[in-house]
């Protein structure tokens, strides 16, 4: 009895305590775990060795001994860009002959037998401003791979049976662009951004990959294939200075070639207006608000990764919170304004919602970006951006091959090889004067296109409502001597 | 001559098995696994590359596990487990708790009336939802938006993500390696303290992925409409997204029991990756994950497919260029067959040698792809062994299926050459290393393993089982499963657009 009153006071003195200290309650447990952290220690992630041949290629070397593998790949500057607008879709057949065509010593199928039955692989690829040619395979196996390697790089021989099957593929890839809504999302996107006839922007069709000939893949190798075009990385469980020796013995005697021209490239974002693509057999709208973003060398970069972050980026961004967790209008929204090394990227806001809230999903959007003027980013919302990306820093570069890649990637646009420490430090000065003005400068409702690929006649209110529309006819053009479809 | 070729390939064959012990034999050094009082399991591997760290929480529970009319429940609880504790994601959370209690009493109330077959009364159908959706704004003003993903993401956590499928739920991310004790707690209180806020807000979400993966994509309902069609009585037959009305109907009181049913230790495995001491790491993780109470494993036995003894067909009008697909029922990935069967897909499928690549992109030129897999929807009970090809623009499905048959019969009649053989068994040990440096996948394979063979070491085995296979198995199992009788056939027919048409509707 005594021991029961004893509690009952001592609980009552526990509670007044309580209610005295609600101004200041303790922190939550996951704050008290994070205050008793401990440091991250130091870390110095293995710097690829540099070695610039005399003949201007680059090369990387990142040793890496945790598995007997050696992987490397070459860059090649001259990509899908830079081909004529009567040839579009080159590259992308250039790339594929490029490896089943074979070399002069070996047929493509020959290569393949000898390479899958060692678990290794040579392959190249295609890209909007380089190709690639790179391999994967066991260290037992490095010389023999190497060679082919190197064989493809000097001596490829574009089989005209395989430039038949890969024009057949693409053919093939033309006739289905249209099946799937997301992937008609992402190709008118980038032409209403860029301007349709950009370079970026430009697709295949059945006439240009028509007249795509040996002789022009041919031409393109002898164009663009030079050392001082290249850059090679080699990332494995090799020795650095064998390895060195190597290279230079097997590049040192490559001629250089020409100096390549500076592409002159026009970004020519549409005019504003709601762009429909009209696809009877959906009943999602993928919706884009869209613009022209800018360069990694603008001063500004930091303060719009801050931004991105906080308005569009993961979890904790308004547009996900607003659009998808209280609304429920979206399973994917999103996006913020898009940089590239070379060339602006894409300011677009995206979001997918059926087709009976499309109008609702922009103006959804549309309130955002007002409210980014009434209630611009709070210090608490840019602060947690940083945090974001300052404390997953380390995850650019925790893996040796990252670091490479890395390296490569601000070796090709000459960008300072110091640029993610110089990115780190620039992300931590921002300030929300910073984030205010890139939000100002580039969040214009009146002056995006866009786009909807959706059912009309399903839509909440139509588009019209909000301005004028422009149809968009995606029909694929036919081939040559053949008649439309429809 | 033979002799000789024949004895450096024994040769070739020891040292490569030798390789693999070793390369056993030094991971198990440094790999810990320990199965705690109230059955959670950890797998911990060290892996000191750079001060980062991948977790793997696997949950042995998928899509077929959702009860009757309730498709879709698993991949919710999925959704939700991103919502907060009561801890987190919540202003007040002993008020949060009666609201939503009233929530899905309301709910609860409003469904009967909506479902009414006989006597429904509209007026109070609106009503009733009025009252549920004013009850559900009430519970939404305790909420704080988030806050689960947004201190993941605010202390560094990379790719943040989850996946439901028909066999497992599992959850994942990477942190920085002197977040392991945060890790440790928040991944725990989840599967703790788990709180369905933002429930019927979340199941539209849910709605908008289902009308993006599947009613407004033609290989989506291409892919569930054949699924459906080729098991009728295994729970396979049921999409993970869910189904419409399911979705339209199933409650966060659902979601509540099935978390409690099958988020239990003895159904969970959590891996860990990186830049931890097993000696430090484990008593952190028993810590906190010690704390979920133990629960009796549930039944886990689903309806068995009986024997197909017709081919079943399915053909999709679509207003998308033609594909087809068709897949065989083989028994689950303890048979002990599996390992054939993986060893037919590699042969049929991996890269520009595979049978079906040289055969219809290469020599007959009628297709753009051609490929086999298994694993179709899931591997924890009996599936299905797929085919598919994409033909190229004036071929048809048929000459796929007489392409892909041709191939499938010189399985059945002839061996496989000596070559390809030693090809399958050395790209499955190179494919075994190249996966080892990478802390996330590693994470994965590691929790699956142990989930699905309650030892990790079989993902070592799993290659020695591979290494055993001979010509005549691929035989002996190409001739038990893939025949007429026992087959399956998905089409995507192209249909012509129709100017006037009204909407063919997405939704199957």
């Amino acid at each position: 009895m005594k021991r029961a009153l004893l509690l009952t006071s001592l609980f009552t003195i526990l509670t007044i305590a309580l209610s005295a200290q609600v101004p200041s309650l303790p922190d939550p447990e996951w704050q008290q775990i994070v205050k008793h952290m401990p440091q991250l220690p130091a870390f110095h992630p293995p710097e690829p060795k540099r070695i610039a041949l005399p003949n201007g290629m680059i090369i990387f070397l990142q040793e890496d001994h945790e598995l007997p593998l050696i992987d490397g790949i070459a860059r090649i500057r001259g990509g899908s860009r830079d081909e004529p607008a009567n040839k579009a879709g080159l590259v992308e057949i250039y790339s594929e002959v490029w490896r089943t065509g074979g070399t002069k010593a070996q047929t493509g199928d020959q290569l393949d037998d000898f390479l899958e039955i060692r678990a290794a692989k040579v392959e190249t690829g295609p890209g909007a401003d380089s190709t690639t040619v790179g391999w994967s395979c066991l260290k037992e196996n490095f010389n023999d791979v190497f060679n082919i390697f190197l064989d493809l790089l000097q001596h490829p021989e574009f089989r005209p049976d395989k430039l038949d099957i890969a024009q057949k593929g693409l053919f093939d890839a033309i006739s289905r662009r249209n099946d799937d809504p997301g992937a008609i999302t992402q190709r008118e996107a980038v032409k209403l951004a860029y301007g349709k006839d950009n370079p970026y922007a430009r697709v295949p069709e059945y006439a240009t990959v028509a007249a795509i000939t040996r002789q022009d893949l041919i031409q393109w190798h002898d164009t663009y294939v030079h050392p001082n075009n290249i850059i090679l990385g080699i990332v494995g469980d090799f020795d650095s200075a064998v390895l060195e020796a190597k290279l230079r013995q097997a590049f040192g005697s490559w001629a250089k070639g020409p100096k390549l021209p500076q592409p002159n490239i026009q970004f020519t974002p549409a005019k504003s207006a709601y762009y429909l693509v009209t696809k009877e057999d959906v009943n999602q709208s993928n919706i884009r608000l869209l613009g022209l973003g800018t360069t990694k060398r603008d001063p500004d970069y930091y303060a719009i990764e801050v931004f991105n972050e906080a308005f569009g980026g993961g979890f904790s961004s308004r547009l996900f919170r607003d659009l998808r967790t209280t609304k429920g209008l979206a399973y994917s929204v999103g996006g913020g304004i898009g940089t590239r090394f070379d060339h602006p990227g894409i300011l677009q806001l995206g979001i997918g919602t059926k087709s009976q809230t499309t109008v609702e999903a922009i103006q959804g959007l549309y309130e955002e970006m007002d409210d980014l003027k009434t209630h611009p980013l709070t210090d608490e919302e840019i602060n947690r951006a940083k945090d974001s990306i300052l404390n997953s820093f380390v995850f650019n570069f925790d893996t040796p091959e990252k670091v490479l890649r890395e390296r490569m990637g601000y070796e090709f646009y000459g960008y300072p090889l110091d640029f993610l420490e110089r990115y780190r430090t620039g992300v931590e000065k921002v300030q929300s004067a910073d984030v205010a003005r890139v939000a100002a400068k580039y969040m214009h409702k009146d002056q995006m296109p866009v786009l909807v690929v959706g059912n009309p006649a399903e839509f909440d209110k139509p588009l019209s409502s909000l301005g004028p529309v422009i149809n968009v006819d995606i029909s694929v053009p036919p081939p040559p001597g053949e008649k439309a479809e429809r | 001559m033979k002799r000789r070729i024949l004895q450096s390939l024994a040769v070739a064959f020891l040292l490569s098995t030798l390789a693999a012990a070793q390369n056993l034999a030094s991971f198990e050094k440094n790999t810990t696994v320990k199965k705690l009082p109230n059955g959670l399991t950890v797998v911990i591997h060290e892996r000191p590359e750079a001060p980062v760290f991948s977790f793997f929480t696997h949950v042995d529970a998928g899509s077929t596990q959702d009860p009757l009319a309730k498709t879709g429940l698993a991949h919710m609880f999925e959704h939700m487990a991103f919502k907060g504790t009561d801890k987190i994601g919540t202003k007040d959370y002993a008020k949060e708790k009666l609201t939503l209690e009233k929530v899905e009493k309301l709910y609860a109330a409003y469904i009967v009336e909506r479902d009414k077959r006989i006597d429904r009364d509209d007026k109070k159908v609106a009503e009733l939802e009025k009252a549920w959706k004013d009850a559900v704004k009430e519970a939404d003003q305790y909420v704080v938006n988030n806050q689960f993903g947004l201190i993941v993401e605010s202390q560094g956590g990379e790719g943040m993500n989850a996946f439901t499928n028909y066999d497992e739920t599992a959850y994942h991310y990477a942190f920085p390696s002197n977040r392991l004790e945060l890790w440790a707690y928040l991944e725990s209180e989840r599967f703790l303290h788990p709180v369905m806020r933002q429930f019927y807000d979340e199941r539209n979400v849910v709605i908008e992925e289902r009308r993006m993966r599947t009613d407004s994509n033609p290989i989506g309902r291409l892919v569930e409409q054949f699924t459906t069609a080729a098991f009728q009585a295994s729970q396979y037959h049921r999409p993970t997204i869910g189904w419409i009305s399911d979705l339209n109907t199933f409650s966060a009181t659902d979601a509540e029991n099935f978390f409690h049913e099958y988020y239990i230790p003895s159904n969970m495995v959590v891996a860990v990756v990186g830049d931890v001491k097993a000696s430090e790491a484990m008593p952190v993780i028993e810590k906190y994950f010690g704390r979920i109470p133990s629960a009796p494993k549930p039944d886990e036995r689903i309806t068995d497919e009986p024997p197909q003894n017709s081919e079943r067909r399915v053909a999709l009008q679509q207003l998308a260029q033609p594909l087809y697909i068709e897949g065989y029922h083989r028994p689950d990935y303890l048979s002990k067959d599996d390992a054939v069967y993986d060893a037919i897909t590699d042969l049929m499928s991996n890269g520009r040698t595979s049978r079906l690549y040289r055969a219809l992109v290469r020599d007959k030129q009628i297709a753009s792809i051609a490929a086999g897999f298994t694993g179709m929807p899931g591997i924890k009970y009996p599936h299905l062994f797929a085919f598919y090809a994409v033909p190229l623009p004036g071929h048809t499905t048929q000459e796929m299926a007489e392409a892909i048959h041709a191939e499938i019969e010189r399985l059945k009649t002839e061996d496989i050459t000596d070559q390809e053989l030693e090809m399958i068994k050395t790209r499955a040990k190179a494919d075994l290393i190249r996966g080892l440096a990478d802390n996330t996948g590693l994470a994965q394979q590691l929790a699956i393993y142990q989930a699905r063979y309650d030892n990790w070491r079989e993902l070592f085995g799993s290659v020695d089982r591979i290494e055993k296979v001979t010509k005549a198995d691929i035989r002996r199992v190409a001739n038990q499963t893939f025949v007429p009788a026992n087959r399956t056939v998905g089409v995507i027919e192209t249909e012509k657009p129709k100017a006037a048409a009204a909407t063919q509707g997405g939704a199957q």
